[in-house]
């Protein structure tokens, strides 16, 4: 049995004329959670919809758990879960309800039933609202509900498509708790996101734009790979200094935090730190540790830095911006 | 790794699927006032109302009068005709340009003239003065005139029948028995009351409406609010699904059918000739060939407006064509096609012939095996048309 839950070779979708997802390569350890990052319309939702048989791919090779997709999409849907990025149990049924319904799809009789709800009520919390309507429930609660649905016929492999985009943060850790609780117990995850912190507590990631793989690899590796190095400014008249940096070609980005600019050099200026210091009239600055955020500004939109993954064909427009 | 592995039995993880979906879709109804109330009331208000609006005997027509004779023989002329029942004399007009003027206004739907030498045309028309010799057929003259509005073609031939009347009584004479060509004998509904062949044909419209309507939106609705997402990732199959939201639905068609024959023969004494189980297989087999037709729709329907709008498009023939309102044999060669594809059709010939002819099963089978060929049909259709997929 090969180590890897999701293998998957130049998948490529496409709608029309639109390309939603452009030749992807993925290669998904088991036991791990692996996170796509990305903005909305980027493919997230796409790429999983392929990977758990929901949509045909027009190019590529697939393979999930060790089957080939789609052929044997009918055959994995035992071993996989999938917690749809809009709420998608029924908002007419308490809670119990609604899960004893998954159960009994899922083929368990009624004492297996009874027995896997009420464990899972007590461990996403849900029980004292167990006779609750599911339309009736708050965010987190749905949001719990939905991932308990997911998760009852204990899955290999677990796909999550935006699960926290309508939760709140406190709701968010607890959320995250539960996942590592499954990756600990064996479950392979791949998780969407538009959120950097959530994107930062991956095992791996991968940073999509327009369809396209633009990075990826561990939290860490990608901070180490960034292209650029990252330095920032304390001083007054920030507004200004912005606009000044932004017009520079050695500058790829800046972000204004509070007192701060955030200011991203790119890895081709010679003396980084001394080039910039030349440009912010004895304003302080500071060479600081790269964030995730960094990483993704420095590898999406039209400053993107060509990285190790990026493919070629993309970068023409890159391309005549390096200089 | 934990895994279930409980699906060692096919059969079993099928039965539980379509179990699921049963009990949530009965759960789903419950829950829903609205729907529920309404499983009760359309056919309870629709039969009450239809029970006693429609009637296909005429009577009562209200007509207007223009008497330019004023003499006795108009006034028992007048008595006469409204004997029969037929017409109210509601209005009395001057002339013959006023009541016309009256029918273009929609006052009265048919003004009687009685001209003013009614007497003397009296005194020649045979059927009067049987003494008048029989003169040149150019001479006879009848002796008043109906001005009738046609556009109400029910209305123009009630009138019509009121062409010949026996004018022996006006003459002072007995009334001469007629001999008839030919004498009708009426089985099965003698007193002609149009309730009678109604409320069976109204117990098809009904369950055509709500069987149809149930399910139309059944699938359509969970792709509307999300739920089919989900639902397709799960291991259940499309038959099983369709069996399942099938199955709930059969249930309140049953209950229709008990409402609607109940009150039909308490409040109409509408006879149930035929054997119950006969009409409980009838029944049963429209009801699934009906919601089978319903799950086409949601197939092909995207969202639940354009499923209701299928619904209604097939409503109206169903209405129309299927011998309801307009006998089968009167139509024209196409319309009677289209009429025999619709199930209605076949469950109202079924349901009249046991309702009122204790019709056995046997004697109807071809409609009954075209019900059971539809419902197959269409089950099969609807699930090779629901694919687990979103593209």
């Amino acid at each position: 049995m090969s180590d890897l839950a999701i293998n998957v070779r130049q998948m490529t979708r496409c709608f029309g004329k639109n390309i939603a997802v452009d030749h992807l390569d993925l290669q998904i350890p088991r036991g791990t959670i692996y996170g796509f990052l990305g903005p909305n319309g980027c493919g997230k939702s796409t790429s999983i919809r392929m990977l758990t048989g929901l949509l045909t791919p027009t190019s590529g090779e697939v393979e999930v758990l060790g089957q080939r997709l789609p052929q044997y999409a009918e055959a994995l849907r035992l071993r996989i879960g999938y917690m749809t990025q809009k709420f998608s149990l029924y908002d007419n049924l308490s809670i119990r309800e609604n899960l004893s319904f998954v159960a009994q799809i899922y083929g368990l009789n009624s004492r297996q039933s009874r027995e896997r709800v009420n464990e899972l009520l007590a461990l996403y919390a849900l029980d004292k609202r167990q006779t609750q309507l599911a339309g009736s429930l708050s965010g987190g609660q749905k949001q719990r509900l939905a991932l308990a649905a997911a998760t009852l016929h204990h899955p290999n492999l677990l796909f999550l498509d935006e699960p926290t985009s309508a939760v709140d943060p406190e709701n968010r850790r607890e959320f995250w708790e539960r996942l590592f609780d499954l990756c600990n117990a064996g479950t392979t995850i791949l998780v969407s996101t538009h959120y950097m912190d959530e994107a930062e507590r991956c095992h791996a990631l991968a940073i999509l734009e327009n369809g396209i793989k633009r990075a990826d690899g561990s939290p860490a590796e990608l901070m180490a790979t960034l292209g650029a190095h990252v330095l920032e400014v304390e001083g007054d008249d920030l507004r200004t200094l912005k606009s000044q940096l932004t017009q520079c070609p050695q500058v790829l980005s800046t972000a204004q935090l509070g007192t701060r600019l955030r200011v991203l050099v790119r890895d081709q200026t010679e003396q980084p730190q001394q080039w910039l210091q030349a440009q912010v009239n004895g304003r302080r600055i500071e060479a600081v540790r790269p964030s995730l955020e960094d990483v993704f500004v420095a590898c999406t939109g039209q400053h993107s830095v060509s990285s190790a993954t990026a493919r070629a064909g993309s970068d023409s427009e890159q391309g005549e911006r390096h200089v | 790794m934990f895994e279930y592995r409980v699906n060692s039995n096919p059969l079993i993880a099928t039965w539980r699927r379509v179990a699921a979906i049963v009990v949530k879709e009965i759960r789903q109804l419950a829950r829903d006032r609205m729907t529920f109330g309404m499983i009760v009331m359309i056919p309870l208000v629709q039969l009450l109302l239809f029970g006693y609006a429609i009637n296909t005997d005429v009577r009562h027509i209200p007509a207007g009068l223009v008497d330019l004779s004023q003499s006795s023989y108009s006034r028992e002329l007048i008595a006469m005709t409204e004997a029969s029942q037929t017409v109210d004399f509601v209005r009395v007009y001057a002339s013959a340009q006023e009541a016309e003027q009256a029918i273009i206004r929609g006052d009265v739907k048919a003004v009687l003239y009685l001209p003013a030498d009614l007497g003397q045309r009296l005194s020649v028309h045979p059927a009067f003065n049987r003494d008048s010799g029989h003169s040149n057929s150019q001479t006879l003259q009848p002796v008043g005139q109906w001005l009738v509005d046609g556009g109400d073609t029910v209305i123009a031939a009630s009138i019509r029948s009121l062409r010949q009347l026996p004018l022996d009584t006006l003459a002072g004479r007995t009334l001469k028995d007629n001999v008839p060509t030919f004498e009708v004998v009426q089985f099965f509904n003698p007193e002609q009351r149009s309730v009678v062949n109604i409320v069976p044909g109204l117990l098809a419209i009904i369950l055509t409406m709500t069987m149809i309507m149930f399910t139309s939106a059944a699938i359509v609705r969970e792709r509307e609010q999300g739920n089919m997402e989900f639902l397709i990732a799960t291991p259940v199959k499309p038959m099983e699904l369709m069996i399942g939201k099938i199955v709930p639905y059969v249930l309140v068609g049953l209950i229709q059918v008990g409402i609607i024959l109940g009150i039909g023969h308490l409040l109409f004494s509408v006879p149930v000739r035929g054997g119950l189980l006969t009409l409980l297989v009838a029944a049963l087999l429209f009801i699934f060939a009906s919601l089978t037709l319903g799950l086409v729709i949601s197939t092909i329907a995207k969202t639940q407006l354009q499923a209701m709008q299928m619904t209604v498009f097939i409503l109206m023939p169903s209405i129309l064509l299927s011998g309801f309102m307009f006998p089968y044999e009167a139509m024209p060669q196409l319309a009677q096609v289209i009429s025999e594809a619709l199930p209605a059709t076949h469950f109202m010939r079924m349901v009249r012939g046991i309702v009122l002819r204790d019709a056995l099963l046997w004697d109807l089978q071809r409609d009954a095996l075209w019900l059971a060929a539809f419902t197959l049909g269409g089950l099969a259709f609807a699930a090779l048309r629901f694919k687990k997929r979103l593209d």
